[in-house]
């Protein structure tokens, strides 16, 4: 994992003082709530219906234990005793006061963490795959290059008043884990004809109320000019994307008014004047990253389980990913227990993950964007009393990627925004398909749920996606079908007039009724939407 | 030639440089583009830098106008007049608090006409903000990443 060195270290305690100078500031009268507003979202304080919410950044979502186990004393501590794991990696804390937050930035700096760019219209935390350097399909460990493109995008002198927020992801395979076309920049790095690693540009996507899939922008952009590249994606937007009207802001908005090619040929002008600039860090800073990210010590063992205990070869099953090595795999800790709020843990569950991680998995941690835990590298011997100890303690859910794995935002319980409630619904969801014993029938099936248009909880790209809206002050939701933010990127189509609570939940039991129906082989409930198309599920669902 | 223009040199709270200050007000842009004599002029959020590069050389100060300090196209528009080569006055007015000073000081500025005066120890702070940073800008600092690998 990376490790601060001094200058790292100091950038972050120089911002932990200047936003104690903000909030004195504040206090004492001499900022205005307006000026203090677009301060304290750059460091993640935002002001929610009940209380502010801290998000603290977890860069690419890699962690370790000692940095896990501080999430859960300052859950304790400054919270109500849980946190909320998000889909951008991150965590959030519900019940802040402003009073408290420079201690709580001066706890976190002192693990290397911060809230640093987590809001405001700023590059905000990078994200990447979960399984960074432990998949068996990746080219290489995306991380050493998200780590670059932390450093460059940290307190960048041009870029902190941007048209709107900002968002990059970086991976490195060809299956995509983590929506990376859903980003203002997706970053995939790839290998030439040549054999020379390179980075493939994408731009423009997003989701919120006008979802875009983000189109290739440059096929290879060599590693020695990476960061001058995105500084010239980003030059272009600062200068013209829109400013006069913050839904039409992001990236996705310039790139489509003016066409892929137009955005392209632009970006294209603007590097070849940035190259004579000098703004690309030494390549030598990439390879003093990488050794960070070096693979720990893995040493032979069993390759498979004992799977006398049914209940273990389920979870076993489930909620594993293959290692590249192999005696190894990465064992994901679902945060959705029948019941349970997506993504909320609790101080002691975070102590204890992070307990488990220094046991079992070289002292590792990671975020998944669908707001569960990973062990990045836990021994194939080792699972059984991994999985004892996790389903003591109520996090052994073999649910991963299941209906019952939902995302959810925070919705109307906390969100000031929200048309509808989002963590209710999706508790009444995981019940009913726990209860029926369907959940197993239905296999991977990505249900996601936002409580309105902004779209937090990715419900554009959900096999079946779930949309509050007001209607007339009531709350409803809107249906929809057909997404995916996997490497076969696609927007969901809303299925026709919308529902009430209740209604939701039937129609979804409804939809999947007509996947188990027309399934052929081993299709998953997307392939058979993709190849029946909508028609048979309307009519199920109005005829 | 619009007087309405331009900041006044006793608005000028920050200066970073020794020469004289240019005394009379800014054109627009587009009047700069027309006029063969105008020294000074000024850059709105909308307009684009890169036309004022022709005239660089006979322009003594080049005024950048925050109307609201959200709006960071002034950023691009500093670090670029720098990139081509500008060293006259590269003043930042309008809407421009403590909170901006360290960041448009990296993209260029070295002259501050905040509408609203700011407390000199708030500023010396903000300026001094940075011990060291991680980008490469036109302000000449050796970069972290540039330290590390010995300069
Ligand atoms: C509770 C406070 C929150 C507020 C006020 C909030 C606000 C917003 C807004 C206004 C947008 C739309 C931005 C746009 O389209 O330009 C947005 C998008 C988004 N938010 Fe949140 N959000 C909140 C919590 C969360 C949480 C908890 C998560 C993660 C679970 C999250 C993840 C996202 C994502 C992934 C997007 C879509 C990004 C995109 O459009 O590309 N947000 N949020
Ligand atoms: S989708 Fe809407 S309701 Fe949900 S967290 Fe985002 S802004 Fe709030």
């Amino acid at each position: 994992m990376y490790k601060y060195d001094s200058y790292d270290q100091a950038m972050v305690d120089a911002r932990v003082e200047e936003f104690r100078d903000q909030a004195r500031r504040r206090l004492e009268g001499s900022l205005s709530e307006d000026e203090f507003k677009p301060l304290r979202l750059m460091n993640g304080l935002y002001l929610q219906l009940h209380a502010y919410m801290l998000r603290v950044a977890i860069p690419y979502g890699t962690l370790n234990s000692e940095q896990m186990s501080v999430l859960g004393d300052i859950a304790d501590k400054y919270d109500r005793g849980y946190g909320h794991f998000t889909t951008r990696q991150n965590l959030q804390y519900n019940w802040i006061k402003l009073e408290d937050t420079a201690d709580i930035l001066a706890d976190l700096a002192k693990v290397e963490m911060h809230a640093i760019q987590t809001s405001g219209n700023c590059i905000r935390n990078i994200s990447s795959d979960h399984f960074a350097g432990a998949s068996h399909d990746e080219l290489v460990d995306p991380r050493p290059y998200a780590e670059l493109m932390r450093q460059w995008s940290s307190f960048h002198p041009e870029f902190t008043y941007l048209p709107r927020k900002f968002k990059i992801c970086v991976i490195a395979s060809e299956k995509d884990r983590a929506a990376m076309r859903l980003h203002d920049i997706g970053v995939q790095i790839v290998k030439n004809e040549t054999g020379e690693i390179g980075a493939r540009f994408y731009a423009g996507g997003g989701m919120g109320r006008t979802p875009m899939i983000a189109p290739m922008i440059r096929e290879f952009v060599p590693l020695d000019q990476l960061i001058t590249y995105a500084e010239a994606c980003l030059r272009v937007y600062n200068r013209y994307g829109r400013r006069d009207n913050k839904y039409k802001a992001r990236i996705k908005i310039l790139v489509h008014e003016l066409g892929r090619d137009e955005y392209v040929r632009q970006v294209e002008e603007e590097f070849a004047h940035m190259l004579e600039q000098g703004v690309e860090p030494p390549l030598e800073e990439i390879a003093r990253i990488k050794p960070f990210f070096a693979d720990p010590a893995f040493e032979d063992g069993p390759k498979q389980v004992d799977r006398s205990d049914p209940d273990f070869a389920l979870w076993v099953d489930r909620n594993t990913n293959r290692h590249k090595h192999d005696s190894y795999v990465s064992a994901v800790i679902s945060l959705k227990p029948v019941g349970g709020i997506p993504g909320d843990a609790t101080g002691d569950q975070m102590r204890l993950m992070a307990k488990l991680a220094k046991q079992y998995s070289f002292d590792e941690l990671r975020i998944m964007h669908t707001q569960n835990v990973v062990l990045p590298h836990v021994k194939i011997g080792d699972l059984h009393a991994l999985w004892t100890e996790l389903e003591a303690a109520g996090l052994g859910s073999p649910n991963l990627d299941t209906i019952e794995d939902m995302i959810a935002c925070p919705g109307l319980d906390y969100c000031a925004l929200a048309n509808a409630r989002s963590i209710p619904l999706a508790q009444r969801i995981s019940e009913r398909f726990d209860a029926s014993g369907k959940t197993e029938k239905l296999g991977e099936l990505k249900l996601k749920i936002s409580g309105c248009i902004n779209a937090c909880g990715h419900h554009h790209a959900g096999h079946i996606g779930i949309l509050g809206v007001d209607k007339k002050g009531l709350e409803n939701y809107q249906l929809s079908l057909g997404g995916s933010e996997a490497e076969d990127t696609s927007l969901a189509k809303i299925t026709g007039p919308g529902f009430t609570e209740d209604g939701v939940i039937e129609a979804v039991d409804k939809v999947t009724d007509v996947y188990l129906d027309q399934r052929e082989g081993e299709e998953r409930f997307l392939d058979t939407y993709r190849r029946i198309g909508m028609a048979p599920f309307k009519e199920a669902l109005y005829g | 030639m619009d007087n309405a223009l331009g900041k006044s040199p006793d608005e000028v709270q920050f200066r970073f440089r020794n020469d004289e200050m240019v005394d009379h007000a800014a054109v627009t842009v587009d009047s700069c583009c027309d006029q063969t004599n105008a020294t000074a002029v000024r850059i709105e959020p909308g307009d684009d830098a890169r036309v004022l590069l022709p005239f660089l050389d006979r322009l003594a100060l080049i005024e950048v106008n925050f109307p609201a300090f959200g709006d960071g196209r002034g950023y691009s528009s500093a670090r670029i007049l720098r990139e081509a080569g500008f060293t006259g006055e590269l003043r930042a007015v309008g809407d421009v608090g403590i909170d901006q000073l360290s960041h448009m000081r990296r993209c260029g500025f070295d002259a501050f006409a905040p509408d609203k005066p700011l407390n000199e120890e708030d500023a010396k702070r903000a300026f001094a903000t940075w011990e060291n940073v991680y980008q490469a800008t036109i302000d000449g600092r050796q970069t972290i990443p540039q330290i590390r690998h010995g300069g």
